[in-house]
């Protein structure tokens, strides 16, 4: 933000305030912009995973039965605590927007802390998770392997292979971009956390860990479709 | 920008049901409900979903009908892409 | 606003504020950044036009002599790539676009100036890798890389997929500054009823970059995991539906063909008002029709799949839905003609170009029409009548209006006058050559034959029209050049350019040619309607009487 202030009559903007870009008239300008940005971005990311979710609804109208198999072999008690963790992140995330339009700057800091810390908690749970499909061969490629896989509620019945090797391509897939998507998001949360050390923000101009909020909550959004999506087909049987 | 401790609790209330709502997505999913199973998973990822744009994102009260709108259209455009879709899929007589 | 009628020579612009290679570079002004991507677009327009020239020289003889039909492949591939990624998605927004919006709406830049910077370095990285592809063997899978082939040919599609995918980011952000900016950078008094329809135009293909090029994103995502581990989404042969590949990439690239050609008729909407001294006729349907082109163009895609084995059910949706598109291209037409209706017509270059551009785009979309009938698809579907249906929109059309836009605001972005002879000489050459090059190809679809191939001794007859396409090709080639070649000269020698030297209306014409950095000397606010030529060219009717 190297740009100079320019004095702009009539707002209360302070003078030290140095993220006004020169081509912005007034702050609240600027803030609108900044936002209304995030939310069109956001907005390409719901086409992003849209390719995603399509495909994924196609396969699971296709091979339904394989689908089941494939979802009993995660583990749902893992998937659903990274959903809590993920719930609990947004929290602490809101209450850092909170914090900061309230000038409660440790309590902004702590928030952030914590949204990072959660983001590390949710990465090494699936990390954890990942290491199991390793470890099992449900990787696809050359070393997949889905023998004499159950077909749940069709005893005697066993899962296609190939078919199952679609399930786990989807599955790696899908969350592998959402956690790069979380790994975006920790360093951005990163980013902020030093800016709010340093007192950047005020309650005049916090419009940063508002639009990082955004992108945090909706990566939220996206696990919690992923997780009844990949983890909770016919858990019942 | 968001009120005050009004909005605290508001924002507590929120968890809490989000917490809810993913244990009752698990236990629907444990118990039987034929081809409900999925209409109620998707129906509770969408009421949480929801929540969170509403409240965290605070779509509710505070911003414009511009944001609205954004993610309004974005729905509506991934709605097409897997409706027309389906419009193929779904009327193939061969598979 | 400061309306200076003499020519202070040493004025400063956007060009002599700063020198040196790093005043480009990292620059953020929108006008420098256009700048960079006229240069670089037009170094890919020359390369996917010199493919064009070697297809066309194969093509001259039925036998398949010039080249090996692997090399032909790649031909037309990388023709296909290069023209519809580097050149015509990016052409008019990223130059024109880049250059006047901010503008237009009386803004001092872009809402991201920085972003903006971004998505050119993004556009050079995928045009690098492009590059890369090309100069190491290039892909054959055609510009539409269908699996499962692309996902086996040993060609380089990897780097050409790569070189998509950074492109479309590219795409997106720059879609994502128009949106803000529009929304947000708008001068005081301009209204969404006095923007003017270039800018409305824009609007709309910004929203079909944001929510469309997403998709394919991801497409070239799976094909690329596919190639490389198997999963088998795509191949048959694991389970996979390559049909789902198709529904994928017409999602994204149906759409895309509006991201072409709305910002072409966005440039017509100026040209024609100014030419035809008047206000265009239907406003607000005109500049709806842009938004309605942007969601109808989403509603379509399977058109592209007629014969691919998609339930003939949704073959119906698709064929009827694909009528609706053509209703508000054809508002626009309607309203263009209207515009015309006795209005005080000036036979300038760019007015030229415009009428070229609605006779062609016209052919264009009425053939869509006869594609989207099931019963001529069948018939016509993989042959050189589709080629012909897409180069009359895409060349006819966007390029047109391309050309039509550059030639029109060339005195703004260069402060230099083109010489207006030969502007309307170069018109009518590719007027003409434009028509000899494509309308035999619709004769050549409908005859049979497919597009597509490199040898057609077997059907030997078609070799006449054959020939003429070429030679159309030849002389289109000269017009492409001559622009390029007087628009350098007039760098030099041109006669400098007045601030509004067609007398037109809009924000960009009230300030200095070239603009000055930050675009007007001081904040402008807009207190008049769009397009007010009745009372830009009032006072010189009440002057005459009293001159005589
Ligand atoms: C007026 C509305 C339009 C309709 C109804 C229409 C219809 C069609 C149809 C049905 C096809 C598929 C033909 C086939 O493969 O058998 C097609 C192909 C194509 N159209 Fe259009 N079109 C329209 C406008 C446009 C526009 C505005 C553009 C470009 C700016 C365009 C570019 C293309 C391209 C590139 C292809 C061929 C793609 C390929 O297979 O390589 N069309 N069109
Ligand atoms: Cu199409």
């Amino acid at each position: 933000m190297a740009d100079s202030p320019i004095a702009v009559q009539g707002t209360s903007h302070q003078v030290h305030n140095p993220a006004l870009l020169h081509h912005f008239a007034q702050p609240e300008q600027q803030r609108n912009a900044a936002s209304l940005g995030m939310w069109w971005f956001l907005a390409t990311e719901v086409m992003f995973f849209g390719g995603l979710f399509c495909s994924y609804l196609v396969y699971r109208l296709l091979y339904y039965p394989e689908f089941a198999a494939c979802a009993k072999t995660l583990d749902w008690r893992l998937g659903a605590t990274n959903t809590a963790v993920l719930i609990c992140s947004s929290l602490t995330v809101v209450l850092a927007v909170w914090a900061a339009s309230m000038a409660r700057r440790t309590l902004l800091v702590v928030c952030l802390i914590a949204t990072i810390i959660l983001g590390f908690v949710f990465l090494g749970i699936k990390g954890k998770e990942y290491h199991d499909k390793f470890v099992e061969h449900h990787v696809p490629g050359p070393t997949f392997s889905f023998e004499k896989v159950p077909i749940p509620g069709h005893p005697g019945e066993y899962a296609n292979p190939q078919r199952a090797q679609i399930y786990f391509a989807l599955y790696f897939i899908m969350t592998g971009l959402h956690a790069i998507h979380m790994i975006i998001g920790i360093g951005i949360f990163t980013y902020l956390l030093i800016m709010a050390w340093k007192s950047r923000y005020t309650p005049k101009y916090y419009t940063p860990i508002e639009i990082g909020g955004l992108y945090w909550h909706f990566v939220d959004i996206i696990w919690i479709y992923l997780f009844p999506l990949l983890y909770l087909i016919d858990l019942h049987k | 920008m968001a009120g005050h401790a009004t909005s605290l609790k508001t924002y507590f209330t929120i968890w809490i049901a989000l917490l809810i709502f993913t244990g009752l997505t698990v236990f629907a999913a444990r118990i039987d409900l034929g081809v409900y199973n999925a209409a109620v998973a998707l129906t509770i990822a969408s009421v949480k979903a929801t929540l969170v744009a509403l409240f965290f994102m605070h779509i509710r009260g505070t911003s414009e009908r511009l944001t609205k709108l954004v993610v309004v259209s974005a729905l509506f455009f991934l709605f097409l892409l897997l409706g027309l879709s389906m419009s193929d899929y779904l009327t193939r007589a061969w598979h | 606003m400061s309306t200076v009628k003499a020519q202070v020579t040493e004025r400063t612009n956007y060009l002599n504020a700063d020198y040196g290679v790093r005043s480009w570079l990292l620059t953020t002004d929108h006008k420098r950044i256009a700048l960079l991507y006229l240069i670089s677009i037009t170094f890919f327009f020359f390369i996917g036009g010199f493919y064009a020239l070697l297809i066309r020289l194969e093509l001259l003889t039925p036998a398949g002599d010039l080249v090996q039909a692997d090399t032909y492949n790649k031909l037309f591939t990388m023709h296909g790539m290069v023209m519809v990624f580097f050149f015509l998605i990016p052409s008019i927004p990223a130059v024109l676009g880049n250059f006047l919006i901010p503008m237009m709406i009386g803004a001092k830049d872009l809402a991201f100036p920085r972003i903006n910077l971004l998505s050119w370095y993004l556009y050079i990285i995928g045009g690098a890798l492009m590059c890369h592809c090309m100069l190491t063997g290039g892909a054959d899978t055609g510009w539409t890389f269908y699996v499962p082939f692309s996902a086996i040919t040993n060609t380089k599609f990897v780097e050409a997929g790569l070189a998509i995918f950074v492109a479309g980011f590219s795409s997106i952000l720059t879609g994502l500054n128009f949106v803000v900016t529009v929304h947000r950078m708008r001068a005081p008094g301009m209204t969404w009823s006095r923007l003017p329809l270039f800018v409305w135009a824009h609007y709309a293909t910004s929203i079909i970059q944001l929510l469309g090029t997403p998709v394919i994103a991801i497409t070239i995502l799976l094909v690329a995991a596919e190639r490389t581990l198997h999963l088998g989404i795509f191949d048959p042969k694991l389970g996979g539906d390559p049909l789902l590949f198709q529904h994928l990439f017409w999602f994204y690239s149906h759409p895309a063909v509006y991201i072409m050609i709305l910002p072409a008729m966005g440039v017509i909407s100026e040209v024609i008002a100014c030419y035809a001294r008047k206000r265009i006729f239907g406003y607000s349907f005109v500049a709806f029709s842009s938004i309605a082109i942007a969601v109808f163009g989403f509603l379509v895609w399977a058109h592209h799949m007629f014969v691919a084995g998609i339930s003939l059910y949704s073959a119906l949706v698709f064929s009827m839905l694909s009528y609706a598109v053509a209703v508000p291209s054809a508002v626009k037409v309607f309203n263009w003609t209207a515009t015309l209706y006795k209005g005080s017509i000036h036979y300038d270059a760019p007015m030229l170009y415009a009428f070229g551009f609605i006779g062609l785009f016209t052919v264009g979309g009425l053939t869509g029409l006869f594609l989207a009938a099931l019963g001529i698809d069948v018939h016509v579907t993989d042959t050189y009548f589709v080629v012909a249906h897409f180069h009359y929109i895409m060349v006819g059309g966007a390029v047109m209006g391309y050309l039509g836009g550059m030639h029109f605001w060339w005195p703004k972005i260069s402060g230099k006058l083109y010489p207006e002879g030969w502007a309307k000489l170069a018109a009518l050459i590719v007027f003409v050559g434009f028509n000899l090059t494509f309308f035999p190809q619709f004769i050549l679809g409908y005859l049979g034959m497919p597009r597509r191939y490199w040898d057609y001794s077997h059907m030997p007859e078609f070799q006449v029209l054959n020939v003429a396409s070429t030679a159309g090709a030849t002389i289109l080639g000269i017009g492409y050049l001559l622009p390029m070649v007087y628009f350098l000269w007039s760098l030099r020698y041109g006669d400098p350019a007045p601030d509004n030297p067609w007398n037109a209306a809009g924000l960009e014409w009230k300030t200095a040619s070239p603009p000055p950095t930050f675009n007007f000397d001081s904040d402008p606010v807009v207190t008049w309607e769009a397009y007010n030529y009745d009372e830009i060219d009032a006072p010189h009717i009440q002057e005459a009487p009293v001159g005589r």
